[in-house]
């Protein structure tokens, strides 16, 4: 009797973009303009298959920009399933410290690697550093307990920004890895299948 | 930077891999043209559906400095990959040189049938057999016609051991 | 002053049809096909994959039939849709010494293991032009080669081995951990370069430049005095690993020519004198370039072995920086670009340091001179 020789799961991995040219496409425009805009936010209102503890933006995002020349880290405690898919769709290397990967993804409910521990980059190449991707539970532009200002490059005056389920000092974090340019770690936070971009450049009003 | 890390899985029995691995490179050694005669020869197939539609692209073949040493990369090579789903969630996979999108399909779906009992021995003796020796048959044949310019020295002396 | 032009839109797209029609020629004359290029040119084609890096016989002959012969340009179009197609993987390391051989010589011993094998060789006619060709006509030819009782040796242990045995000869073995290599499609060249990234430069280099680099290593612009121990031209199975199996499976097959040269080492103070190697390596059937990388790899090792290092072959930066054909032809065909402003800026000081020079005592003019270059 012939077993099916897949690897951990006998189950094939959830589809990947059902349209990839154009969804992908969409997808690089809407993190773009996430990045140009800091603070703003952008839907992904895309099909496809979403593994078990991803969001619909997080996956979309990673189908998206990671591949074979992207190392990718994930918390350890993240469901196989989720490994099997991004290793058939993207092929993107999966590394064990975050300083190794060029995407550290954090989905909902698992520890954020501190900034600090992610590649910040090299002098010669400041953008070969982390992007980090970082699931959060509520993310909007109104005035909030939980909203800071931001400004800096690609903001106007001032932009107000809301997010719960960030790590509690991520803040902290984010002022000191703005000291570092032209090196430091870029982020997405995101949303259910919304994307919010935070350059480096970007800064925290205290 | 590449980090090449082959994973490692949970293992299937050795020598089920070792099966599958020989009749995906019959499959991908096999001219497009005669791989399609032999599918159409099978009549209908079971439904299948896309996990990955045939997708064209590239692998960086690698090489060894002196032919035993340390790797570099050589160059790039066409590739077209494809996997499909039988509706009892088996799951076919092909890489395939070149960029024919017909020849990954059809060597994906096959890989799927191969896997299920009740094709198995029919898709053995019906296409990959005859493929493999066809393939084998073409090297055979390049290596008797190379045959016939190797010199024939008339030394007295054989070399050295 | 800036002079605005019009009509190049229509000047330009004018241009492609000419172009078209000079490509295509006389209509009246059967079109070529990409299959009579794949199979009546495959020297052309192996040359166009190996320096446009990607092996894919069918778009190297579009890509020759859409240059109208013109090699480099071909190179140039693989080049450009190699950018467009997302890489899947690596391959596992090919094995060389398990390549199905059409073609198999050795210099350095006459007797070797698996024989002196001529294959698909210009080396022996005598360079005579073959009018018979003239006919379109496969009637005049000879019949196909029949095959032997026997066919080559399934394996031939290769030439450079057999001198390890007295350890006579530079290894080559693999490095602990077997590291991956370094890429240039991904990384630009720095230097000091590792041997990783000159062998895939050279792999892709322009095989006229690197055929006078070695040709000069020849003639005492360099210290070798090389021998090819071992040739060969065959085709191999190329495997890749996939991450969604888990395992590694054979893709495919490709052409090679390998060229393992070896010479002379005189030894050092840390060192007994010995055999040192050049390496060369090629897709498809290219034998005069895999010779030529192997002769430059060598010359680019003098540094490093405590040789004389000072001809051109030698010289790292010259060779690995100048020897890509479609950055060579870049930057050498940009001059077609306007430079208008910077000419007319050059015409502009000529004209002033002719008129210095006619007024000015002697003396006084390359003081002058040596202003306006200060100034420009």
């Amino acid at each position: 009797m012939l077993t099916n020789p897949t690897s951990v799961s006998n189950a094939p991995p959830a589809p990947g973009f059902a349209d990839a040219v154009m969804q992908s496409q969409q997808t690089f425009r809407a993190a773009l303009q996430a990045v140009a805009q800091p603070g703003s936010i952008h839907e992904t209102e895309l099909e496809c298959g979403v593994p078990p503890g991803l969001s619909a933006g997080m996956t979309a995002t990673l189908l998206t920009l990671a591949d074979v020349d992207t190392p990718v880290w994930l918390p350890p405690e993240v469901d196989e399933a989720v490994r099997q898919y991004l290793r058939f769709h993207c092929g993107c290397p999966l590394v064990s410290e975050p300083e190794h990967a060029r995407f550290v993804v954090v989905p909902a409910g698992h520890a954020a690697p501190a900034l600090e521990h992610c590649d910040a980059g090299d002098p010669a190449y400041p953008d070969s550093s982390s992007t980090m991707l970082l699931e959060v539970d509520a993310l909007d532009n109104e005035p909030s307990t939980a909203s800071v200002m931001l400004s800096g490059p690609g903001i106007a005056d001032r932009q107000c920004l809301s997010v719960t389920g960030l790590p509690a000092d991520f803040w902290q974090q984010w002022r000191a890895n703005h000291q570092l340019f032209p090196l430091g770690v870029d982020a997405f936070l995101i949303q259910g299948n919304r994307l919010c971009g935070l350059p480096r450049t970007v800064v925290v009003e205290d | 930077m590449s980090v090449s890390t082959p994973y490692a899985p949970t293992s299937p029995p050795a020598d089920a891999v070792v099966r599958r691995a020989a009749w995906m490179r019959v499959l991908a050694l096999a001219e497009p043209d005669a791989l399609d005669e032999a599918v159409q020869a099978l009549g209908a197939l079971p439904p299948h559906r896309a996990l990955r539609n045939p997708e064209r692209g590239m692998a960086m073949v690698r090489a060894r400095s002196g032919g035993t040493g340390a790797q570099f990369n050589l160059g790039e090579m066409s590739i077209t990959r494809c996997a499909v789903t039988l509706d009892d969630g088996v799951m076919g996979v092909a890489y395939v040189q070149g960029r024919e999108r017909r020849h990954a399909e059809q060597a994906a779906v096959l890989d799927a049938l191969l896997q299920r009992a009740d094709w198995h021995d029919r898709i053995q003796s019906m296409v990959i057999a005859p493929l493999a020796q066809a393939h084998s048959a073409r090297a055979q044949h390049q290596a008797r016609v190379a045959a016939q310019t190797q010199v024939e020295f008339f030394t007295m002396v054989r070399g050295e051991d | 002053m800036y002079v605005a032009v019009k009509g190049g839109e229509r000047a330009i797209l004018n241009s492609y049809r000419m172009l078209d029609a000079y490509r295509r020629g006389d209509p009246e004359v059967p079109e070529l096909s990409l299959a009579q290029i794949r199979q009546q040119m495959p020297l052309a084609i192996s040359r166009v994959m190996a320096e446009g890096a990607l092996y894919d016989p069918q778009l190297a002959a579009l890509a020759i039939k859409q240059a109208a012969g013109d090699v480099l340009e071909a190179v140039f179009l693989l080049r450009a849709y190699r950018t467009t197609l997302p890489r899947f993987g690596y391959t596992q390391p090919v094995d060389t010494a398990r390549m199905r051989l059409s073609r198999r010589i050795s210099s350095t011993f006459k007797d070797v293991p698996g024989g002196q094998i001529l294959g698909p060789t210009y080396d022996y006619t005598q360079r005579l032009l073959d009018f018979s060709l003239e006919a379109e006509s496969d009637a005049t030819r000879e019949a196909p080669l029949p095959a032997a009782d026997q066919p080559v040796a399934a394996t031939m242990p290769r030439v450079t081995d057999l001198l390890q045995h007295d350890d006579l000869i530079d290894q080559e073995p693999i490095p602990p951990g077997d590291p991956a290599p370094f890429d240039l499609t991904r990384q630009p060249l720095s230097f000091p370069a590792g041997r990783d990234a000159r062998l895939q430069n050279l792999a892709r280099a322009d095989e006229g430049f690197l055929l006078s680099m070695g040709y000069s290593t020849q003639r005492g612009y360099g210290n070798t005095h090389p021998f090819a121990a071992e040739i060969r031209y065959g085709s191999l199975e190329v495997e890749m690993f996939v991450e969604e199996l888990g395992f590694a499976v054979t893709v495919g097959e490709i052409e090679l020519t390998e060229c393992q040269m070896v010479s002379q080492f005189g030894g050092n103070a840390q060192e007994a004198p010995k055999f040192t190697r050049g390496y060369g390596l090629t897709f498809g059937y290219g034998e005069r370039k895999a010779m030529s990388m192997a002769l430059v790899d060598r010359a680019l090792k003098a540094d490093e072995l405590g040789e004389a290092a000072t001809a051109p072959a030698n010289d790292h930066e010259f060779v690995l920086y100048h020897s890509d054909n479609v950055e060579a032809s870049g930057f050498v065909q940009h001059l077609k670009l306007p430079h208008y402003v910077d000419f007319q800026a050059n015409l502009e000081l000529l004209r002033h340091m002719r008129d210095e020079q006619a007024t000015a005592p002697v003396a006084a003019v390359s003081d002058v001179l040596a202003d306006e270059a200060v100034a420009s």
